[in-house]
């Protein structure tokens, strides 16, 4: 009675490996010997033990803890200055203008904020003008722009987009630079004024080159025709959009900085991703490296004031900035750190009493439960 | 998407999609008018030519054909749907090409596939259209190619050729016009079939008779019923009704038959044939219909979102958004904000699609045929034997054999290999057969005996290992003459002499055959009958003996006897039947043979053999002419001709002398009980449903040790009415209460010592029997049942199928016995409709297409009995312990891969998605995407669909020889742990927690910050590419760290994914593309001066970690607390893995050691002998009358396999008459005595006195029989003591949890292991 189970058996056990052994049988049916057919692929079989989970979490925790703390004092050295201007206070130096803003008005508003700064600010100082509220990317203002026409393509230029309508054409004229964005370039000028302490004020000198990205000032925007002298006659045929006062080819005397290459178009055509947004307007360049670039004291922030944002109830703001190695002033990065690295740490304690506490059984573990 | 079944290579075997190809005509056609030889007029009706097409396109319809089916898919729908949306400009949110990407390439890669089957078709098409046949036209034979033949040509088949229509048969060269076929290919029978021409037709011998036949035929129109056929031949003024046995059938072989002529009744696609291949159902799998609901559900979950957002856009429109209008003023279509939100729905609805992206459904079928592809490839389910290899017929079930519970296995030809062997045999008291028990313990294997050297006339097929038997013949004892002597004359067998010397039997059931040629290997060989006669080789001298009577076998009978005269003049009655009616027949003498014999036939019931009795008895001329008439007055009468017949029988056979008993093995296949063993250790219930007798199928039901002496008790059910049935099914209820409750007090008694034993952790945990939830659910212990077919059709029907399922879910394995094919489709169907569990049917004939076709599987044994089973099957293979490795290797991967899969891919596409979300609220609903437009059309097609496509593929959490051997690895698929509607939850709850980190750490680090330059940082671009790249850090991450089996290619695909993230992300922000295309490629430069930014790293690193920290501190945790057998398996093969010893055992000090195991019986010791039950008659009776009416002999020159088809209708018939008086008769009598009505079987015997011999057995039996791997066979000896198969074993042989008994009894505790090896 044995003998039927029995010999069954050796040949179940023995079959297999035999037959796969013995491939000398080369049958076409027969399935190749491969590691790859087999599924015996040689695998490396990470599993999460606590010899791997427990250093992991405390290696986070390791090295999170001082790169946040890095970051977190980084961060916390570098000086920031922000005043908002929109004038919606009545107290506020800007509040007329606010209030009477009219897309028709010629004159522009003017309108002066004084502030102090309680400490130098050493280095370059980054000077950025703020928006809030402002929906840079919302899906139909994003899109509405040609960046053909924007790298100079001549057909493009007198032939905007369909993406730009409804400010492609003004009066059947093709408009330079086509779209929602370019026409709602902010054009607010701003001019920075030192107040001595004899009051008198000393312009502080604004840098408008160097904004923008390299590849957007060298590749991305080109002037129709190259970026030659006679930009008047490149623009010839086309118009401005319908919010500006003035042509593209009138944004700055600097032929290097004048129609599509302005920086400042430039900056504003890279759209923000969230609502609230600063962009970079001017740079104030250290002049020696005795005194700071801005020294403690009073200012005068002068502000011509052309840019509506009373009807969405919009905010502006004037940004002053050092930067690091990590760019300009960032808490947040540094606390995420120092917390994430924390929490990471303290989960690989806890991780390890409970490994201590319970983790015997899987040392020894019931297999056949 | 579905990838059709593969392209069998058979024309018979294409499936065709019936319902587009059926002409419209014949659906009105109510009867067929075939005018033979008149082409003119058959024309008018059109009827099908024999050109058959399978193809569903040819080169102009190609695209328009497939295009349209393929946008039957719900899925590939939706995308177009979706695509036509973004061709709006005020809604389309995504550039047009980033749904027209995966949907062209998803609609190309089908089409491409359906291209390449179609082209198949065409190619096995024009095969079959182009085969040759003779078409007799104008009175000449002509060669013609299938598909011009024309219904009412005559051709002409020659033998072995295929019928090439449906053919009626008109005359073939054969006597009385017989003609015989194989229908292997039609119906999967391999015995050949007898068809005989209208005797009218079948002197049209010759072409020029043939031509003037000018016959009508009027019959049923095309149907696909292959036994019937129904129909009426005008000729010269007469009518000759037609029927099946006049037809030849496309598809049928030409056998034994020179040539014969048919005149065509249908052709082509009206021919039954093709009728038959109608659509096979479409199975889907649960995880595709959770699949399906849970893709309901995102869609919910999309629009749920999409109104969110919309109702965030009108509130924006009219709060901010018409105040800003200033700069960005409304479309001038879109005059309100309540059109807008309108309008924003829908461009939300886009862009938010991708958490179901289109590539899902791809994905999943490309893995699912990875997966058949590895079964297709895998050696060890390779049969070299047959030289067949498994073959996945269905390509998109592989994850459900993960997930089986229940399968249904028919007995013969899958659990056996239908080969019966003579193994042991009693003679006058003596056991022959037993296998020295020396040699055994000496290792050696034992050498069968060789009988051709003094047998020249021996058979070689015999395995016979006791020579003692040979010698007592040798030496001629006068009783062992007897013995074979009878076995060479009562039998019903035919002999063939193909060549010289070589005897070739024809035996109608395998037992017979297997006695008979025990026989004639012992030397008394049959050589010939005729109706009167019987010629043996008596020891090398021929003896013709006079066939007086044959007292036929019936299933009432259970005997048969042959009354001869030997050339002496002695007339003597050889009976052999099953023991228990030939013991009450016995000479009173007989008595302490008896008892002896009986002890024999226990011991070999209990090893599952089936046994038969043998005995004689010398009648006077006398008494023989006394009962002669008799017998013949019986044979003439006409009422009551079979009643008064078995009286007569009954009248001789009396006063018996016992000879002996013949043991006889109904050989099981390889490996089937160890297989049966693992299946069951994995929880799967394991039912067999066979055609066979209710002792037949216990018998292997032991021997395949599904049913053995340790479960608690054995409960038949066999009656015959509905109350019966009820009855009998609430009385095994009961029973089966009260034995738990009994081992409840037991366990009770025994007190918590025993519970602490058991905390070594190696056995079931001790349940707390006091809180039995439900009286069933409580049930403790091992039943089985066995049903009978008739009981069956009773517990069937809708007001008990709850009670028999309620029974039957308690039992560990069930027997259905003489159940017909609908019936095993029906206890599947049940199954099916009150368990929810996923069902396998496994079989290898026609009779099981049914149930194989029902069953969420169906299995096919392919190279045994033809093809039927086969084409119908999804899985098919040789042997029928692959299934282990097919459901507890292949199946538990591919349902683990496929969960494993499917949870990263909601993660994945919810963590990608939901990003954009999160960012509406910040770009006033607009439905501005995060990303760029080339990332959200690649990512789900280039970025992250490899490496889980390796892991769907290639994931292994344990090697397959750890899932052999630890069988409980298969039940999370049972109990659908892996994915199921909470896993889902948990993994999209993962991706939006993602998806939230993803989107809130840039904005928190990036609206302040500014470049090192001064440049501010929270443009879009920048925004859009530092989240996208943490997105793919962060995916990737995760996929590494589900991936538990990284193999190169996983290595290849997941750093590749990054490599080709980076390099399409620099290419794409690069100044060439730009310089092309500006308006297309307008984020030059945001790579190279994003990711120069030590920001923007420190923000992904950050978003990463916090990502990816909880979620590997919840996996610890789980690993830790509550780990997974996979897990610890795992584990445990980690740590050996790195103290590995050359030939170390696996995992020392958790099995158990072999000795300690003993206390289980292993069958024979505790098998009582109350239930002894085979015997060795699986035939039909009706052959005695066929010998003796000598009806047979003429055709004795064709090589038949069987007898049944070959006789004339007449005699079928009043076979078939018999066939169902015997069913109706069984009823009346009271089932067979030895399996008692709802009795316990057996105690389970753990006499300690026994111990010792078994556990050296079993130690014997532990080395050499599961240790797969040669390392483990090697282990010395004082290791594999602790080896963690014993686990397995220990339910291979106790099946019970005898690791609790084993432990109360010799409490192996772990300490004492230890103590053990360390000695």
């Amino acid at each position: 009675m044995m003998a039927s189970s029995y010999s069954a058996k050796e040949e179940d056990g023995h079959h297999p490996g035999a037959s796969g052994a013995g491939g000398a049988a080369a049958n076409g049916r027969k399935p190749d010997n491969t590691a790859f057919k087999q599924q015996r692929l040689p695998a490396w079989q990470p599993i999460l033990t606590a010899g791997t989970v427990l250093p992991a979490f405390f290696a986070i925790g390791l090295i999170f803890i001082p790169i946040g703390i890095g970051l977190y004092v980084t961060s916390n050295n570098i000086k920031e200055f922000e005043i908002d201007y929109t004038g919606t206070d009545t107290s506020s130096p800007c509040f007329s203008c606010y209030q009477n803003f009219s897309w028709n008005s010629t004159l522009p508003c003017k309108c002066s904020l004084p502030f102090s700064l309680d400490q130098p600010f050493e280095s370059n100082v980054f000077m950025y003008y703020g928006l809030s509220n402002f929906y840079q990317n919302h899906r139909r203002y994003v899109k509405s722009r040609d960046d053909s026409h924007l790298n100079g393509n001549l057909y493009s230029l007198t032939h905007p987009s369909k993406e730009c309508e409804p400010y492609a054409h003004r009066d059947n004229v093709p408009v330079a630079p086509c779209g929602a964005i370019a026409n709602s370039m902010f054009n607010d000028t701003m001019e920075l004024f030192f107040v001595h302490p004899n009051e008198t004020r000393s312009q502080i000198p604004l840098k408008r080159k160097g904004i923008a990205w390299w590849t957007d000032k060298h590749v991305k925007f080109r002037n129709p025709g190259g970026n030659g002298d006679n930009l008047t006659a490149a623009f010839q045929g086309t118009t401005y959009p319908v919010n500006w006062h003035k042509p593209v080819y009138e944004l700055d005397a600097d032929p290097e900085n004048n129609g599509f290459i302005n920086e400042d178009f430039i900056v504003w055509m890279r759209t923000a991703a969230l609502p609230t947004f600063r962009k970079l307007y001017r740079i104030i360049e250290k002049k020696s490296s005795m005194t700071p670039t801005l020294p403690s004291g009073n200012y005068t922030l002068e502000v011509t004031y052309n840019y509506p944002v009373h009807s969405f109830d919009g905010r502006k703001r004037m940004i002053l900035s050092t930067i690091s190695w990590m760019g300009g002033k960032n808490p947040f990065l540094g606390i995420a750190y120092i917390t994430v690295g924390s929490v990471c740490f303290f989960l690989g304690v806890v991780l390890l009493l409970i490994h201590h506490k319970y983790g015997n059984r899987s040392s020894s573990p019931d297999i056949a439960s | 998407m579905t990838i059709a079944k593969d392209i069998p290579d058979k024309w018979l075997s294409i499936v065709l999609p019936l319902q587009r190809k059926k002409r419209p005509d014949n659906c009105g056609e109510e009867e067929r008018k075939v005018h033979a030889n008149v082409r003119e007029y058959n024309e008018k009706f059109q009827y099908a030519s024999n050109c058959i097409v399978t193809s569903k396109y040819n080169i102009i319809t190609f695209l328009p054909v497939n295009l349209f089916e393929q946008f039957q898919e719900v899925a590939n729908t939706y995308f177009l749907f979706l695509l036509i949306l973004q061709l709006i400009p005020q809604i389309s949110s995504l550039s047009w090409f980033t749904t027209i990407v995966p949907l062209v390439l998803v609609l190309s890669i089908t089409a491409v596939k359906d291209a390449t089957d179609d082209y198949f078709r065409h190619k096995s098409d024009n095969q079959v259209n182009n085969r040759q046949s003779q078409v007799l036209l104008n009175g000449i034979l002509q060669n013609e190619k299938w598909m011009n033949v024309r219904v009412g040509d005559i051709i002409k088949l020659e033998n072995n050729q295929f019928v090439a229509a449906d053919l009626l048969l008109l005359s073939s060269t054969e006597p009385h016009g017989l003609c015989y076929i194989e229908t292997a290919e039609l119906d999967g029978e391999t015995n050949m079939k007898v068809r005989q021409s209208l005797s009218v037709t079948s002197e049209l011998g010759d072409p020029d008779k043939l031509a003037q036949f000018d016959g009508e035929v009027v019959c049923e129109p095309p149907n696909n019923k292959l036994d019937r056929f129904s129909g009426t031949l005008y000729w010269r003024d007469c009518k000759y009704p037609l029927s099946n046995q006049n037809m030849l059938l496309r598809g049928c072989v030409l056998r034994n038959t020179e040539s014969c002529y048919g005149l065509v009744i249908f052709a082509g696609p009206d021919t039954k044939l093709m009728q038959n291949s109608g659509c096979t159902k479409f199975k889907r799998t649960s995880i595709d219909r959770l699949m399906n609901t849970l893709v309901l559900w995102i869609f919910g979950f999309l629009v749920c979102m999409g109104v969110i957002l919309a109702i965030g856009n009108a509130v924006w429109e009219r709060k901010a958004g018409s105040l800003f209008q200033n700069f960005l003023p409304w479309d001038p279509s879109v005059n309100n904000f309540l059109f807008s939100a309108f309008l924003s729905f829908w461009s939300y609805v886009i862009i938010l699609n991708t958490v179901v992206p289109i590539s899902l459904y791809v994905s999943v079928e490309v893995i699912r045929l990875g997966h058949s592809y590895f079964i297709n490839w895998d050696r060890k389910m390779y049969c070299s034997h047959s030289n067949t290899a498994a073959e996945v017929r269905t390509t998109t079930l592989n994850e459900e054999l993960g997930q089986v519970e229940y399968i249904f296995s028919d007995k013969t030809g899958t659990l056996t290999q239908n080969i019966m062997s003579f193994n042991k045999c009693s003679i006058n008291g003596h056991a022959y057969g037993e296998i020295n028990h020396t040699i055994r313990a000496q290792g050696k294997k034992a050498e069968p005996l060789d009988f051709s050297s003094w047998n020249p006339l021996a058979d070689g097929g015999l395995c016979f290992y006791d020579g003692s038997l040979l010698e007592a013949v040798k030496t001629g004892d006068l009783v062992a003459h007897e013995f074979f002597r009878l076995l060479s004359l009562c039998h019903t067998v035919m002999s063939e002499e193909k060549t010289e010397g070589a005897l070739v039997y024809k035996a109608q059931s395998p037992d017979e055959g297997a006695l008979v040629t025990a026989a004639r290997n012992f030397g008394f060989v049959f050589c010939s009958r005729t109706p009167g006669t019987v010629t043996v080789h008596e020891l090398g001298r021929p003896v013709t003996y006079t066939l007086l009577a044959i007292l036929d076998f019936n299933n009432i009978r259970k005997r048969m006897s042959v009354i001869v005269r030997n050339p002496e003049g002695r007339i003597r009655l050889y009976c052999k039947g099953a023991d228990t009616v030939l013991f009450d027949r016995l000479h009173p003498c007989n008595h302490e043979l008896m008892n002896i014999t009986t002890n024999h036939l226990n011991e070999y019931a209990s090893d599952g053999l089936r046994t038969l009795a043998l005995a004689y008895r010398d009648l006077t001329e006398d008494e023989w002419e006394e009962w002669a008439e008799l017998y013949r007055g019986a044979g003439r009468t006409v009422d009551f001709r079979e009643d008064r017949l078995a009286a007569a029988y009954e009248e001789i056979e009396q006063d018996m002398m016992l000879l002996g008993a013949t043991a006889i093995e109904d050989k099981l296949q390889e490996g089937v009980p160890e297989t049966i063993a693992i299946l069951s250790l994995a929880n799967i219930k394991i039912w067999v449903l066979t055609g066979d007798k209710q002792e037949t199928a216990v018998n292997i039901g032991y021997s395949c040790k599904m049913l053995t002496d340790d479960m608690t008790e054995i409960f038949i059910i066999n009656g015959h009415t509905v109350q019966g049935v009820r009855e009998e099914l609430r009385r095994s209820r009961e029973r089966m209460v009260a034995n738990s409750r009994d081992a409840m007090k037991e366990e009770e008694t025994q007190g918590l010592g025993k519970a602490c034993s058991l905390g070594n952790g190696f056995s079931e945990k001790p349940k707390n029997p006091t809180s039995p939830t439900s009286l069933l659910e409580s049930i403790s212990g091992e039943f089985a049942l066995v049903i009978s077919g008739h009981s069956l059709a009773h517990a069937l029907e809708a007001d008990m199928e709850y009670e028999f399922v309620e029974t039957v879910s308690v039992c560990k394995a069930v027997i259905c016995c003489r159940v017909t094919p609908l019936q095993k489709a029906l206890v599947i169907e049940l199954i099916k409709r009150h368990k929810k569990a996923v069902t396998l049917a496994i079989g290898d004939g026609a009779n099981d297409v049914s149930m194989i076709k029902t069953a969420h599987i169906g299995v096919g044994i392919s190279g045994q009995e033809g093809i039927q089973a086969v084409l119908a099957s999804d899985y098919s293979f040789a042997q029928f312990r692959f299934l282990q490795r097919l459901l507890l290797v292949h199946g538990r991967w591919s349902y683990l891969r496929m969960c494993r899969f499917l949870c990263y891919f909601f993660y994945k596409n919810f963590a990608f998605t939901m990003v954009h979300f999160w960012f509406g609220f910040f770009c006033g609903f607009s439905a501005q995407t995060v990303y760029d437009q080339y990332f959200i059309t690649l990512y789900n097609i280039v970025y992250t669909s490899l490496p889980v496509l390796a892991m769907g593929i290639f994931d292994q959490d344990v090697p397959e020889q750890r899932s052999l051997e630890y069988p409980k690895l298969y039940e999370p698929g049972q109990l659908n742990l892996l994915f199921n509607k909470r896993e889902f939850f948990i993994c999209i709850t993962q991706g939006i927690y993602t998806s939230v980190v993803l989107f809130f750490v840039p904005y928190s680090v990036l609206s302040h910050a500014t470049q090192s330059n001064g440049i501010a940082l929270a443009d879009y671009q920048t925004f859009a590419v530092t989240t996208a790249t943490a997105l793919v850090i962060v995916v990737s991450v995760q996929i590494a760290l589900d991936t538990g089996y990284w193999t190169a290619i996983n290595h290849f695909f997941v750093w590749g994914s990054l490599g080709s993230y980076f390099t399409i992300l620099f290419v794409l922000h690069s100044d060439i593309l730009f310089s092309l295309f500006p308006q297309q490629f307008n984020f030059l430069g945001s790579a190279q001066n994003t990711l120069k930014q030590p920001v923007v790293w420190l923000t992904i690193a950050l978003a990463t970690v916090i990502c990816i920290a909880p979620v590997l501190a919840f996996r610890f945790l789980k690993v830790e607390l509550k780990p997974q057998l996979s897990d610890t398996v795992r584990y445990t093969q980690l740590v050996h893995q790195k103290k590995r010893k050359p030939g170390g055992c696996v995992s020392r000090g958790m099995g158990v050691d072999g000795g300690e195991m003993g206390g289980v019986s292993l069958g024979r010791l505790g098998r009582s002998g109350s239930h002894r039950s085979g015997y060795a008659f699986a035939h039909q009776e009706g052959f005695g009358e066929l010998i003796t009416s000598g009806k047979n002999m003429r055709l004795s020159s064709l090589a038949l396999a069987t007898f049944a088809s070959r006789h004339s209708a007449s005699w079928i018939d009043t076979l078939r008459k018999k066939k169902h008086g015997n069913i109706q008769n069984t009823p009346s009598t009271p089932p067979a005595p030895p399996l008692s009505n709802s009795s316990s079987l057996n105690a389970p015997q753990d006499t300690p006195s026994e111990e010792p011999r078994q556990h050296c057995e079993l130690g014997g039996f532990q080395s050499d029989s599961l240790n797969e791997g040669p390392d483990l066979k090697n282990s010395p000896e004082g290791e594999t003591g602790g080896c963690s198969l014993g686990a397995l074993q220990e339910v291979l042989f106790g099946w019970r949890g005898s690791g609790a008994r084993v432990s109360s009894a010799s409490s192996p505790g772990p300490s004492d292991i230890a103590e053990e090896t360390s000695q």
